[in-house]
């Protein structure tokens, strides 16, 4: 016998990112999945974020990664309230790896959390958090060729930082060709070319992350 | 690497239809992937062999039917496959395109006794 079942795979997933997302609106919370590859400049940028945010807005951080607690510890040193997930060998963060992160965080003194997924272009773009946002991180060095490797990543993010700008003088990478290659299958997207090194592009990217909460 | 926890929530979703069908024993499932989703056949076979094992869906047969990823050009509305380095319209070469197949991951059908 023969049984239709026309059921989203993920469709487990995505109930508990809808009951994380139920979590963060009652509790006034502005949730930022933040995902890249390895050595993009994730914690870089989160750090950069939150040094920038200070006494504008109260931001968490929720760092997921394999193993270790390296860039737990990085920005616990800002004084933010940090949880780390070790996803023990999974290479993305799922939505109930999340919820059970979530009961470590003081929800209702954050307004925003920004969650560092597992660095990997591929597997974190299936599985929703229960987040508000995406950004994907892409620095120059991976080269400008990644949207054709990873265009389901790509095509899901809401903003794309691309980071390490300073090094533009010795790489070929084509920032227009690149933003226009995304923006052409991703119209919504916003693109931030940015340094954290040299801090460049990164007030630009605040002012509008601030704006978007205000949104909300 | 995601191919575990796709696996383990595609197994956990055909074992449920499965009890409501009050089944025995399920012969064959029909699987829906989308090329962009990067997801590997072969993979979710291997996992499904070992997590399937003592389950009603052990030595089910896996069917996949693989949706390539296809665009639609927004400005002369060509639809045309999309190229593995080339995102633009064959037709009037725009790069304003939708993504409009590639993304699916889903279970069509399944087969019990």
């Amino acid at each position: 016998m023969e049984i239709k079942v026309v059921k989203d795979i993920l469709g487990a997933n995505e109930q508990i990112a809808r009951k994380n997302r139920q979590l963060f609106d009652s509790n006034r919370v502005f949730v930022v999945n933040v995902m890249a590859s390895p050595g993009a400049g994730k914690t870089s940028v989160i750090m950069e974020t939150i040094k920038r945010l200070k006494g504008k807005t109260r931001v968490g951080v929720v760092e997921g990664d394999i193993s270790s607690s390296l860039d737990a510890e990085a920005i616990s040193k800002e004084e933010v309230p940090v949880v780390q997930i070790n996803t023990g060998g999974e290479c993305h963060l799922d939505a109930n790896m999340t919820a059970t992160a979530l009961g470590d965080l003081p929800l209702k003194d954050i307004d925003l959390l920004l969650i560092e997924n597992v660095g990997n272009l591929v597997c974190p773009a299936e599985f929703s958090l229960g987040e508000d946002l995406r950004i994907l991180i892409s620095s120059t060095p991976e080269g400008d060729d990644k949207p054709f490797k990873y265009p389901l990543m790509f095509h899901e993010a809401d903003v794309v930082l691309i980071n390490k700008i300073d090094l533009l003088p010795y790489l070929k990478f084509d920032v227009d060709a690149f933003s226009k290659t995304i923006k052409g299958i991703n119209r919504k997207v916003e693109i931030f070319p940015v340094s954290c090194t040299t801090g460049q592009g990164i007030d630009e990217w605040v002012d509008w992350i601030l704006g978007r909460m205000g949104q909300k | 690497m995601h191919e575990l926890a796709i696996t383990q929530s595609m197994l956990d979703l055909v074992l449920k239809q499965a009890e409501e069908a009050e089944a025995e024993k399920v012969g064959k499932i029909n699987l829906v992937i989308g090329e962009m989703t990067g997801v590997v056949g072969r993979c979710v076979q291997f996992y499904f062999d070992f997590l399937s094992k003592g389950t009603p869906a052990e030595g089910a047969a896996l069917n996949f039917k693989v949706i390539p990823t296809t665009a639609r050009c927004r400005d002369c509305h060509e639809e045309f496959k999309l190229g593995e380095f080339d995102w633009t319209c064959p037709h009037c070469q725009s790069n304003n395109i939708e993504i409009t197949g590639g993304k699916e991951l889903f279970v069509e059908s399944i087969e019990v006794e």
